[in-house]
């Protein structure tokens, strides 16, 4: 059986993923836990997931592109440069006189 | 000797010596995770060795190391019980981990009672370890109750826990292998 486990390095922070334990059962995992990311103080607390119980998705398509819809927001800079290049090139073809 | 220094070398060197023969498991358990577990409570054994000798050191004004290293086998006070090699008895292994953190954790509650301010202190802090080591002997316990071969091996182990008279020849082989890195230059302070 597999235990995933996340540990909290200070009260009120967010749970993040530490690793994983090979344990025949809770009882076990909880020991192999304790002593594989908490003997040293490093955590105030461990979540022990079995690796069953994770539900993964994987699957997020963007056939199109669509990057304005991702919470980083609408990347400017490619499209500028590519912006500039074109403002370049055509400069080139009609020269101010 | 004093009484007190008695009783604490008496536990110190049952935690070296089972400490030892615990880490003689390391990379040789029977699986990873319990690889980690195990290596990491005997290193605990040899840190609680080490601080009961410094108290017993400063009484007599020696060090921990001369204590743990520089006597002869026959001057050890440990039980029987911890002195045994046991690889590659894995049964009889947590069968004497299940019978020596009993007993371990019956002394340290007495320790911790004492008068003595230096030595309940350093129980009360030995204990919060090996609290983690019951934990662990008993999850093991609770696994294997119901296979003959660790009741065996508890019935067989169990009058060991008290014997402190004669030691067998293991602990004379432990001692040549625990002190020979130390023995190996004459003279060194390390």
């Amino acid at each position: 059986m597999i235990y995933e486990v996340f540990r909290q390095e200070r009260k009120g922070q967010a749970f993040q993923h530490a690793g994983s334990i090979g344990a025949p059962n809770l009882e076990f995992a909880e020991v192999y836990a304790r002593e594989q990311y908490g003997r040293r103080q490093e955590s105030t607390a461990l979540w022990l997931v079995p690796r069953d119980a994770i539900d993964e998705l994987d699957d997020f398509v963007d056939e199109l592109g669509r990057t304005y819809h991702r919470v980083d927001g609408y990347s400017l800079k490619e499209k500028l440069k590519e912006a500039r290049e074109r403002a370049a090139k055509s400069a080139a073809h009609f020269p101010r006189s | 000797m004093t009484t007190r220094a008695d009783l604490l070398l008496q536990i110190a060197d049952d935690e070296l010596v089972l400490g030892w023969r615990n880490s003689e498991w390391t990379g040789i358990a029977p699986f990873l995770e319990e690889d980690v577990a195990f290596s990491s409570i005997a290193q605990n054994e040899i840190g609680h060795a080490r601080a009961l000798y410094q108290l017993v050191a400063d009484e007599l004004g020696t060090t921990a190391d001369e204590l743990a290293f520089d006597r002869s086998p026959e001057e050890y006070r440990c039980s029987r019980l911890v002195e045994l090699r046991l690889v590659p008895d894995w049964a009889r292994t947590i069968a004497r981990h299940y019978l020596y953190e009993t007993a371990d954790a019956k002394r340290l509650e007495e320790l911790k009672a004492s008068g003595d301010a230096e030595v309940a202190g350093l129980a009360e802090k030995i204990d919060r370890e090996e609290a983690y080591h019951r934990m662990h002997a008993e999850m093991w316990f609770d696994r294997l109750k119901d296979e003959p071969r660790f009741r065996e091996a508890l019935e067989e182990l169990r009058p060991l826990v008290d014997e402190r008279g004669e030691h067998g020849p293991e602990l004379a082989e432990l001692w040549e292998e625990m002190t020979m890195v130390r023995r190996s230059v004459a003279g060194a302070t390390w």
